[in-house]
């Protein structure tokens, strides 16, 4: 299955034609897939916010944002900009160190997460080992950061704001991981590359959305808890708890929060899609259309086709879902912290223990469904 | 020396000093939430530790159950019963001190024997398992580590049942701490629907 661009080599190949040394090439290559996707984070969290307002305008019977570029679509940029020039205010009594410190802790790992979100065959920073199992260890840092800053802000909503957003993450991770391990079950493997070729059998009938539906619902569930959308945002709850952890906050620092929540959500979108609906994979298979276009799958037509197909099948799934997060958060009334608790430990974390075991249970019956 | 391991050696002399100062931090800091926050670090600079080692399963485990569970747990448990006192002064502070760094410097010297008496070289550098250790672990885990394995869970079965029983003071009627009887008024009572029933 090795086919697809390899951009690395062809880099390190074009450098060395210059008399360079492939260490100083590898270096020179480094931070470049690096800067490229968090450029590409930042643009996805513009669009995010444009399609909040406008979804969320559509769904009131609003107009939304209008004036500022074509149907608005410069309002996030200004919105950005708006926070970038806000005065930063420490709060007087409040612990200098640690509230500097707890929104940083919160975006860093959002963002080292997106070293295994795939593309394409060769389309990620690093295909590392441990691959899907790297981003759960990485989001189980964010709650020390929301404890920190709701700690330092040195006041009680945001103590309490702090203290459920890291309840609700800690709760919402197992049932996550739980159906995170019935895929990999599956695969055999953590790489995220592997889990999206193992759907890549017969397009979309082999995604694992089919083979995996209550592990794609909990999943989602789950991943919305995580980003703190809304039928699950109690930790900002602004009726209740002003902003929760967030409450002091302006400027840069609440821009950091902003732009972790965001990157997180798309971030959870394209790796469901991933996991769950097939990757970067087209809804028919890419050797079917080049045998009908009598086409050697090596071609560098078809090599080019394949890779621009990918990253927009990706983006493409991201964004549905992205789409259907933003619905929810207009139209569902948010759940009471009991309520949540209750459907993370007694509902989805049974109903996904039952799942792994009955994939296991498949795996067994039918291995050549369900990964022998 | 080459880029790779000049880079190797920075990352960990950064890493040990980290490890160093911070743990030094968390003993001798005086801010009970500062010290919780620096075995945060302290951790996170341990998985540093085992990715240098090409263990990253490991570093992956150590950040999930170290920093995501324990550490989170700590911080919860301080915040929870963050009460602004004065710590009691304790009458033989001396005696208790020259204990402690006995029984530290004990085991440090314990642990420099086995630094010194353990052959670290590998046979040979293809024996490093690298990105195949996950697999690795899995087999010991459900071969000759089965046992231990199995232990260990009954272990945290144990705490879990004995934390539920700390939790619901229904099931006892006497607390546990304080010895009084429980004010059972406190506990849940049947949640009344706020609309219904309403005249």
């Amino acid at each position: 299955m090795e086919y697809g661009l390899d951009l690395e080599y062809s880099f390190n190949e074009f450098l060395k034609g210059f008399g360079l040394s492939s260490e100083i090439a590898h270096i020179i290559w480094l931070p470049l897939p690096m800067l490229l996707v968090l450029v590409a984070a930042v643009v996805g969290v513009l669009v995010t916010v444009w399609l909040e307002r406008k979804i969320s305008a559509a769904a009131q019977q609003r107009i939304g944002p209008e004036y500022a570029g074509a149907l608005g679509v410069l309002q996030p940029i200004a919105d950005g900009l708006k926070l970038l020039v806000k005065e930063d205010i420490i709060p007087a009594k409040a612990d200098g160190i640690l509230f500097t410190a707890g929104p940083i802790l919160v975006l860093v790992p959002v963002i080292l997460s997106w070293l295994i979100v795939p593309f394409g065959q060769n389309l990620l920073i690093s295909n590392v080992g441990i691959g899907i199992f790297l981003w759960i260890a990485l989001s189980s840092i964010q709650p020390i950061g929301l404890l920190m800053s709701g700690y330092a802000s040195n006041n009680k909503y945001s103590l309490l704001g702090g203290l459920r957003a890291a309840a609700q993450s800690i709760s919402y991770e197992i049932p996550l991981a739980l159906s995170v391990l019935a895929i990999v079950l599956m695969t055999n493997s953590l790489s995220t590359i592997d889990i999206v070729n193992q759907q890549s059998g017969a397009g979309i009938l082999s995604w694992n959305i089919w083979r995996q539906p209550v592990g794609f619902i909990v999943f989602w569930i789950c991943a919305l808890a995580e980003c703190e959308r809304l039928p699950f945002d109690l930790p900002e709850a602004e009726e209740e708890l002003v902003a929760g952890y967030q409450t002091e906050y302006a400027g840069m620092k609440f821009a950091l929060f902003y732009l972790g929540s965001y990157i997180n959500l798309i971030l959870s979108a394209l790796l469901v899609s991933i996991l769950y609906l097939g990757g970067w994979g087209f809804p028919i298979p890419v050797e079917l259309i080049a045998k009908f276009l009598n086409l050697p799958i090596n071609a560098p037509f078809i090599q080019v086709f394949t890779a621009s197909i990918g990253i927009v099948m990706t983006v493409l799934k991201a964004y549905l879902l992205v789409f259907i997060a933003i619905l929810l958060r207009w139209t569902t009334p948010r759940v009471r912290i009991d309520q949540l608790l209750d459907l993370g430990w007694k509902f989805l974390l049974p109903i996904s223990l039952a799942n792994l075991l009955i994939t296991a249970g498949l795996k067994l019956a039918f291995p050549q469904f369900f990964g022998g | 020396m080459s880029i790779a391991i000049t880079t190797q050696f920075i990352c960990f002399t950064v890493l040990s000093l980290v490890i160093l100062i911070g743990a030094l931090g968390v003993v001798l800091l005086e801010s009970i939430v500062y010290s919780a926050f620096l075995l945060g670090g302290v951790f996170m600079s341990v998985a540093g530790l085992y990715l240098l080692l090409n263990a990253s399963f490991v570093a992956a485990a150590q950040v999930l159950v170290y920093v995501g569970a324990v550490n989170v747990l700590i911080i919860f448990a301080i915040m929870l019963v963050n009460k602004k006192e004065d710590l009691k002064p304790i009458n033989d502070i001396k005696s208790r001190r020259i204990i402690s760094t006995t029984i530290c410097l004990t085991l440090l010297s314990l642990l420099i024997r086995v630094d010194l008496t353990n052959v670290w070289s590998l046979s040979s550098p293809q024996n490093s398992i690298g990105e195949e250790s996950t697999i690795r672990i899995g087999e010991h885990l459900f071969s000759d580590y089965l046992l231990p394995f199995e232990v260990a869970s009954v272990l945290l079965l144990m705490a879990m049942i004995g934390a539920i029983v700390l939790a619901r003071r229904d099931v006892m009627s006497k607390d546990i701490s304080t010895g009084l009887p429980v004010d059972q008024e406190l506990i849940e009572k049947k949640a009344e629907p706020l609309l219904t029933n309403k005249n």
